[in-house]
This record gives structure tokens, sequence and C-alpha cells, in this order.
């Protein structure tokens, strides 16, 4: 039973333990992990900061310090060599208000009535533009003054305020607008660890021998585009939209998906031919 | 869909057509974003902690992560929440609640990992912190409140000020009114002023008659056109100016004729 939810579980201990952490840096004083989800400090010395906020200062015409260079380059290092896009599922607290509109999308049978999803996935790459582009007219940080990621995880360190009417609005939007609204088709910062993590090593791998086309990876993905290999072709997910949640790798009763590491994966099937 | 289904259009019509759709929907998103971001970047009554670069800058630097809010020891410094009506995430003081009690070792200010607050404005020419020198806002005093104008003995603001003496001193002056009294009129020096907050803190009145402004709101400009010329210092500002004369060629004799123009009946 567990191992049905391992990843699951395990993402949801990530992503509270993180919040736990900065909220205690905050209202007690126990500096383990201070700042917030834009910028935080480990241990007082170590800086991380997100690299897309750090993009759109770099556009609002502001001068960056040492300390953000070196924040957005250890996240941005991390990710696009080791995570993907694991930031989505395993760090962002919104995705567990986006996980249980889905859930009960799923539940209640709102897939069955509205089946077509009337929006495409790219919007979340015009938003980085335009918040590029405003943030450049504008000199501010676009994203950053609407964002409801920041609002939300910020809520959460520093006191929500009217925070709540933003969980609701997303909530609502993805449990009777869109399916998967926010996290798959406008959240920009999404879009961005996207893009960064293209190219990263720790994969979904499918293998279609053992496959039995049941499509239950299919139904749970939030990004079930990426998964457009299943029962065609053994290879890895290769798009950046993955998030590495593994729901699909929980779901699947036949072994067929498994996390890998790219290249390695890539030596073994040489061997078997 | 429907047309679709009953007369095809061509692959190159339905290029153009996603395309100016997408084009649409950007300017729609693009402009109604813009909008809400102005209207946040208007409010200009809102104090930020010490050594915090321009507004205008501030707000492209700063990265929201309350970092300064975490390393301020009497709480003074709140990052703006849905419904503060501020700009989202940056950090902000209201003296009234709580001011800013100037610690000496400025934790607030070093923590900053963009340097949109700036330690080389609170430093001094030694590189020694010198909290001091921030100009987080100005004390106003509205004398209308005020209870030392009306002649009561109050001197909190003056008590409660960490630059006693300098940044508000007490001005003594007649009470006619009663012919044997004093009035202690507080007066504020802005040069002096960080804007800490402290005074309005401890203002006796409902709705403090002393209370502090950002420096941009409250104070004016002289410009380039009045100098000090008995001050050395003040004199340095126009040595660099280039001067430009302007002539206005008036007509003489437009100016007579109006002086002149409707006496006929008074020639009579």
């Amino acid at each position: 039973m567990i191992k049905k939810y391992r990843f699951l579980i395990a993402r949801r201990f990530t992503q509270i333990s993180l919040m736990i952490l900065y909220t205690i840096a905050n209202v007690y004083g126990i500096k383990i992990l201070m700042g917030n989800l834009n910028s935080s400090l480990v241990l007082e010395t170590i800086p991380l900061s997100d690299p897309y906020a750090v993009s759109q200062m770099l556009f609002a015409g502001a001068v960056l310090s040492l300390d953000v260079i070196i924040g957005a380059l250890i996240i941005t290092l991390f990710y696009m060599i080791i995570g993907g896009r694991a930031f989505c599922s395993w760090v962002c607290p919104v995705n567990i208000i986006t996980d249980f509109a889905n859930y009960l999308r799923r539940k209640l049978g709102f897939n069955q009535i509205q089946k077509k999803q009337p929006a495409s996935r790219n919007i979340r790459y015009w938003v980085i533009a335009l918040s590029f582009i405003i943030s450049f007219f504008m000199g501010v940080t676009a994203f950053e003054l609407i964002s409801p990621v920041s609002m939300v995880q910020r809520g959460i360190i520093f006191g929500l305020g009217f925070g709540w009417a933003t969980i609701v609005i997303i909530f609502l939007f993805d449990l009777f607008v869109l399916k998967n609204g926010w996290c798959g088709h406008i959240c920009p910062l999404g879009g961005f660890y996207s893009l960064i993590g293209r190219f990263s090593l720790i994969r979904v791998h499918h293998n279609a021998q053992k496959c039995t086309a049941c499509m239950k990876c299919k139904e749970i993905c939030p990004e079930n585009q990426v998964l457009h290999m299943v029962t065609k072709t053994s290879m890895p997910v290769l798009s950046g939209e993955c998030t590495n949640c593994g729901r699909c790798v929980e779901v699947c009763e036949d072994d067929a998906l498994n996390f890998s590491i790219k290249n390695l994966k890539k030596e073994k099937e040489n061997e078997v031919r | 869909m429907s047309i679709e289904q009953n007369q095809p259009i061509s692959e190159r019509r339905k290029f153009f057509l996603t395309i100016a759709r997408a084009t649409g929907l950007a300017i729609l998103g693009g402009l109604t974003w813009s909008a809400y971001v102005d209207e946040v970047k208007a409010t200009s009554l809102i104090l930020r902690p010490p050594a915090a670069l321009d507004e205008e800058d501030f707000l492209a630097t700063c990265i929201k992560c309350g970092l300064c809010v975490e390393a301020c020891p009497f709480d003074t410094l709140k990052l703006a929440r849905p419904g503060d009506n501020k700009p989202l995430g940056t950090p902000f003081f209201e003296p009234r609640k709580i001011p800013c009690h100037m610690c000496v070792d400025i934790p607030c200010v070093p923590i900053c990992p963009t340097d949109a607050l700036n330690i080389r404005l609170v430093q001094n020419t030694n590189k020694e912190l010198d909290i001091n020198r921030a100009q987080m806002g100005v004390a106003v005093i509205d004398d209308n409140s005020c209870i030392a104008f009306w002649g009561i003995q109050c001197d909190a603001c003056y008590r409660a000020c960490p630059l006693l003496g300098k940044a508000i001193t007490i001005e003594y002056s007649k009470n006619d009114r009663t012919g044997k009294h004093a009035f202690l009129k507080p007066i504020v020096h802005p040069d002096v002023c960080t804007g800490c907050g402290l005074c309005e803190k401890a203002c006796v009145t409902e709705k403090a008659a002393i209370f502090v402004l950002p420096r941009k709101v409250a104070l004016g400009k002289v410009g380039d056109y009045y100098v000090r010329g008995w001050d050395k210092q003040d004199e340095q500002r126009v040595q660099n100016a280039t001067s430009e004369t302007n002539k206005t060629q008036i007509n003489k004799k437009s100016a007579i004729d109006s002086l002149n123009s409707g006496m006929e009946d008074l020639l009579k």
C-alpha cells in the first residue's frame, strides 16, 4: 500500500518540511533555512535564489549582487543537471492545492463531463515572455508582484493576509475551469523550470515490453503529454515539462515505468543490443 | 470547430488566425497586467527599511525574500501581504505600530542578498556602520493637533527621539494667552531626522500629531535657481551650471497702444 504512494508521501514530506523550516526561521529564529522560495540563506551561509525572479530583476534594470548571482546559479545548476522540473512537485506548496483539485476532479468525475481542455499548455511560455517585457518597460519584477506561488509560500511563512483568497482562486480554477490549469498551463515559474530542466539526468523511463496499456499513468499524470511514448516505444520521458512527481511510477502495476538516470540507461540498452 | 467541419479552411489561413489570436491574447494579458503593476507601483506612502534604494530602484531590485524581516529583532519590518495595498512581498514598517529602533549593528541591511538595502548608504567614510545616516523618512508635525503648540507641556516626541536635541529641538516662545507661560514647541530638522518613527510611536494624541512620511512625499526641492550665496558649500552646486539667456521680443508699440486705448470717452 505504502509502495503505491511512496513518491507522493516523500514529496509531501519535502514540501511541508521546507515550509516548516522557513517558518521556524521566521517565527522562532531557528536559522536552518531563512528567507523564502524567492531567495534563501541556508545555515546563514549558502545563498539560494529563484533564477526566474533574478532574470526578471535583470530585465527590470537592477544591478545584480554577487549573492543573488551565486544563489541563482546554484539553483539553476541543480535543476539543470539533477532535478529537472522537480521544483514544481517536490518544493512548491501550490502543488498541494492543485493536486487536491485534480484528485477531486478524478473522484467526482469532472473529467468525464469536460473531456476537452480548451487551452494550450504553451501559455506558460507566453507568460514568461510577457513578464520579461513588462519587467523591462515598468522597471519592476512583473510576475513577482502578481505571483500566486509567491503569495502562497510567503503567506505560509510570513502571514497570509488575503492570500487565502489566492488559494481559493487557484483551487476553483483547477477544479472547475481547466484541468491542471495553473501548474500545467499558466504558471511561468513552472515553464521556466521546464526550460531549465530539459536536459536533467533523473528521468522516468518507459519499458514498452512490460506495458499492458492500462493507461493509468496517463490518467494520473498532470502533464500527460510527456507520456506520449507509453505503449509505443521504450524510452525515457524527455520533455522538460515532466515534473518528476513519480505518480506514473506509483500507479503502474506492470513495472513499465521507473526512475532512472538518463545516460546509464542508454548504456544498458546498448549492451542488450 | 463547426466551421472547420462544414468548409475546411486552408492551412495558411489557419496559421494566420492562430498567430492573430495568440498576439491578441498576449496584448490583452499584457495590458491588464501592466495596468495592475502601474497601480501598485504608484503607492507612494510606504516606509522602507534603512538603507533602501530609491523606491524605483528598490522595486526592481528587491527579491521579496523577507530576510530583512527575519533579521529585525523588534518585528518592525513586515512583508506586504495581499490586502495591504502595497507592492506585494516588499518590506515596510508602520511606526505607530512598531517603529524602527535604530540598532547600531543594523541587522536588516547586510543580510539583504540583492543589495536593495545597500549597506553603503549607512556607512560613514571609515566604512563603519552608522544608523544615523539612514533616511527612511522624515517626521512631520501637524501643529494644529500637537498639544505642545496649544501651550500644554508635552515633550514626548523630543524625549523619544534617538537623536535627541539634533533631529528634534524644542523652541521656546512666549504664551501670550496666559502671559505667564512658555510654549515648548518641537521642531523637526529634516537633514538629521532618519524617519525611525519613535516620535510617532511616543506621541500622546489619539492619532499621532507627529508622523513619518517618505522623504520624497514630505520634502520640497529648491532646484538650481536659488543658491545660498553666503554658503560656500551651497555655491558648489552651481559651479558647473550652464547659463542660458532668453530674450522675449516685446513690441513696445502694442504696450503703449494698450495704455492709450479705451480713452476716447475722456478725450471728448
